[in-house]
């Protein structure tokens, strides 16, 4: 019971990680009807928001200590962060220490603001363009992106850590009545559970309950009608263009403790998450959110020694092998509509 | 001449004319001079120009022509790889044998997974395709590590029994892949001047073998089964009503575009006798879609250059560094020199992706028939009439 319990807390993280990329994905895809490949690249970029703003904080410049000295009897040089100087050192530690949450802040514009450039600057031309070309114009825009991430900031892992409040992990065991350290649960992916709920929540409230919103919502179901009642849906789709980026960015920034972010982490989380996205079905929110966490959980079942023994390899391949047989048996996915992406 | 018509047996002739006169062709400076880190005369990047061509034109034979995008055509190349390493491990080193049965291995994996990836269309048979490549890249990876040898990879070993051939050479080395004893790594040298060119027998294989696929391509693609592919692309639901059944004519393209592709993976085995599981990962998947599409997906020639040109770029491009940068500028004050470096040097060397990313992407926002496409547009501004019959013949339209 309590690996049971265990193996679902561990497959919450991945899954809300996956749940939040395929709701970005879907929201493109059922306002703008584009296939979005470069979805992952956003990600990604939320991830390096985290990294360049723990390296702003953490900028610093030298001052000579005299009370200490180095090896060779100088006085000895210690690098102080330019926040010190600004807020003082205890204010400066705790930015420094609290720079990942932080950094959703200085995401949330930065992401909005690169998808906007994105969708103004190049997908407005694919709208009445074959999906295909869609599809590769914004793969094309993937491996542009993930280079010049590279460019600046190297091919290695750069480790971003969560704040020290945070280190450590939670005894879930123990609150549920079984043997201490059986079931243990790191403090941030708790963390990173309860914001990608928050997030999740916050995006199907704006939709159910803003006039925005009902207006994205109409233009989802029928753009033509929407727009010959004199609403500019263009507009709009280019705003939820920028949320859904936004909403990948933010994904990846408290993503960035949990896995040190890589230029191509969004590559790797993007085939799964397209997967995710078909799984749940083309153009449906809660499809895309449901199987997120539906394939995370599974994948982490299947990562048990038990299953492992009797199923060799089933790990490796669980949410391939799900999306095959959903895909072969519900053609439209989990909660797919009828007449999205068919011929 | 051999049922081509004039133009296709040009166009044919041209191809051959390139292979064989490539060892010269790809040669054009001589040795030790300051641009011979251009030359790409070299066995190993020729051999892989006229692999990833067979493994191109074989993708355009599905795509091109039906415009179903597979994103998961390595794993058909890896497979094919392991197939050749098996025969070279239990029967002998010779390559025949190897190539013929990666191409059938090849042709029945890919049966079935186009069975099941037909069944559907447009982005749920690429996402199908994907997770078919992933899965079987995963299983080459871990559990089927007895077969494919994991993560090390597949290897010749002298414990091999090879059963009709010789498990080691008389000096007790490991034996290398042949055609009837003749080497596939053994080249003749030829220096004339300051030049050096190169014959490599496992290049004129290859080569072989690509003049042959490329034949049998412009086949299909004047055939009437070519036709019908064509018509699948541009309606699907109209063919239906006609009375066909399209699903047997995808198939069949699958098929072959794996078989090509299996071909493409006996030979690299049989050029350097390992498969490994990367072969099969979805990014070699996608290197695949990004040769077809910026050469010119749905022409004839279109994939062989972007074969080449992506190949090209891999290798030789990629090796130029700063310093080399330096050298070039040197000429400009020192100053704009150090700008000028600065601002061309993301784009080479390392960053090569980068520039390919951007060109993938100017290819495809301007030029959705490819680099070919490219060219006919060019050759149109000189003469408007050729410009008219061009455009005919290269409508390429993905479709759903």
């Amino acid at each position: 019971m309590d690996q049971f319990i265990l193996q679902i807390l561990n497959g919450l993280d991945k899954g809300s990680a996956y749940a939040l990329i395929a709701l970005g994905l879907t929201l493109i895809f059922g306002t703008l009807g584009v296939v979005n490949f470069a979805h992952g690249a956003l990600f990604m970029l939320g991830a390096f928001v985290a990294v360049t703003l723990s390296k702003i904080l953490t900028l610093s410049h030298k001052v000579v200590d005299e009370t200490r000295t180095d090896f060779l009897g100088n006085p000895l040089q210690v690098d102080v962060p330019y926040v010190y100087d600004f807020f003082g050192e205890g204010v400066g530690d705790l930015l420094i220490d609290w720079s990942v949450p932080l950094s959703i802040l200085a995401a949330i514009p930065i992401m909005i603001a690169i998808g906007f450039i994105m969708e103004r600057g190049l997908i407005k031309h694919f709208y009445k363009r074959p999906h295909a070309d869609q599809i590769l114009v914004t793969f094309g825009l993937a491996i542009v992106i993930q280079e010049i991430v590279k460019y600046f900031y190297g091919a290695n892992p750069i480790p971003t850590p969560a704040p020290e409040a945070f280190v450590g992990s939670f005894d879930f065991g123990v609150l549920l009545g079984f043997d201490p350290n059986a079931i243990i649960y790191p403090y941030w992916r708790l963390v990173y559970f309860f914001f990608s709920m928050i997030i999740i929540a916050g995006v199907f409230a704006f939709l159910q309950f803003t006039t925005f919103g009902m207006v994205v919502r109409a233009g989802m179901a029928d753009r033509e009608t929407v727009g010959i009642l004199g609403i500019d849906i263009d507009k709009r789709f280019t705003m939820m263009f920028g949320i859904a980026a936004a909403v990948a960015g933010l994904a990846g920034v408290m993503y960035a403790p949990i896995n040190s972010p890589n230029y191509h982490m969004g590559m790797d989380f993007l085939v799964l998450s397209f997967v995710v996205v078909v799984v749940g079905g083309m153009g449906s929110l809660p499809g895309a959110v449901a199987a997120g966490f539906l394939l995370g959980i599974l994948e982490s079942f299947a990562s048990m020694s038990a299953v492992i023994d009797l199923l060799p390899g089933i790990n490796q391949i669980i949410i391939y092998l799900v999306a095959i047989i959903i895909l072969l048996t519900r053609p439209r996915g989990l909660m797919g509509r009828k007449g999205v992406m068919e011929e | 001449m051999l049922g081509l018509e004039k133009k296709d047996f040009r166009l044919l002739l041209i191809v051959i004319g390139l292979t064989l006169f490539a060892p010269f062709l790809l040669n054009p400076f001589p040795e030790g001079s300051e641009l011979a880190q251009f030359n790409a005369g070299y066995p190993d990047l020729m051999q892989r120009f006229v692999i990833f061509g067979i493994f191109a034109i074989g993708f355009n034979i599905l795509f091109g022509l039906t415009g179903y995008l597979s994103f998961g055509h390595a794993a058909f190349l890896g497979v094919g790889s392991y197939a050749a390493v098996w025969m070279f491990k239990l029967l002998s080193m010779n390559v025949l044998p190897a190539i013929f049965l990666s191409v059938i291995i090849a042709g029945l994996f890919s049966l079935i997974i186009g069975y099941v990836s037909l069944r559907r269309s447009g982005i749920y048979f690429s996402i199908l395709t994907l997770a078919f490549a992933q899965m079987s890249f995963a299983l080459a990876y871990s559990v089927l590590t007895p077969i494919t040898g994991g993560e090390t990879g597949l290897q010749l070993a002298l414990s091999d029994p090879r059963i009709f051939g010789e498990a080691q050479t008389a000096t007790g080395n490991i034996p290398v892949p042949a055609l009837f004893g003749l080497e596939m790594r053994s080249s003749l040298e030829w220096d004339v001047g300051g030049w050096l060119f190169t014959f490599n027998a496992g290049y004129y294989l290859a080569a072989f073998f690509m003049i042959v696929a490329f034949y049998l391509a412009i086949r299909i693609f004047r055939s009437p089964f070519g036709m019908m592919l064509r018509a699948i692309k541009s309606n699907q639901t109209r063919m239906a009503y006609t009375g066909l059944n399209a699903r047997p004519y995808t198939l069949a393209a699958f098929v072959i575009s794996g078989m090509y592709a299996g071909l493409a993976g006996g030979l690299m085995a049989s050029m350097d006798p390992l498969a490994g599981a990367e072969r099969m990962q979805w990014t070699a998947s996608g290197e695949v879609v990004l040769m077809t599409i910026l050469g010119g997906a749905g022409t004839l020639i279109g994939p062989v250059l972007g074969a080449g040109m992506i190949k090209y770029f891999e290798n030789i491009f990629s090796k130029i560094n700063s310093t080399i940068l330096h050298d070039w500028f040197a000429f400009l004050p020192d100053g704009l020199e150090d700008i000028v470096v600065a601002m061309i040097y993301p784009f080479i060397g390392k960053g090569w992706h980068l520039t390919l990313g951007i060109m993938f992407m100017l290819v495809v926002i301007f030029l959705p028939g490819g680099l070919v496409q490219g060219g006919q547009k060019l050759a149109g501004l000189f003469s408007r009439k050729k410009a008219e019959d061009n455009t005919k013949s290269s409508a390429t339209e993905p479709a759903e």
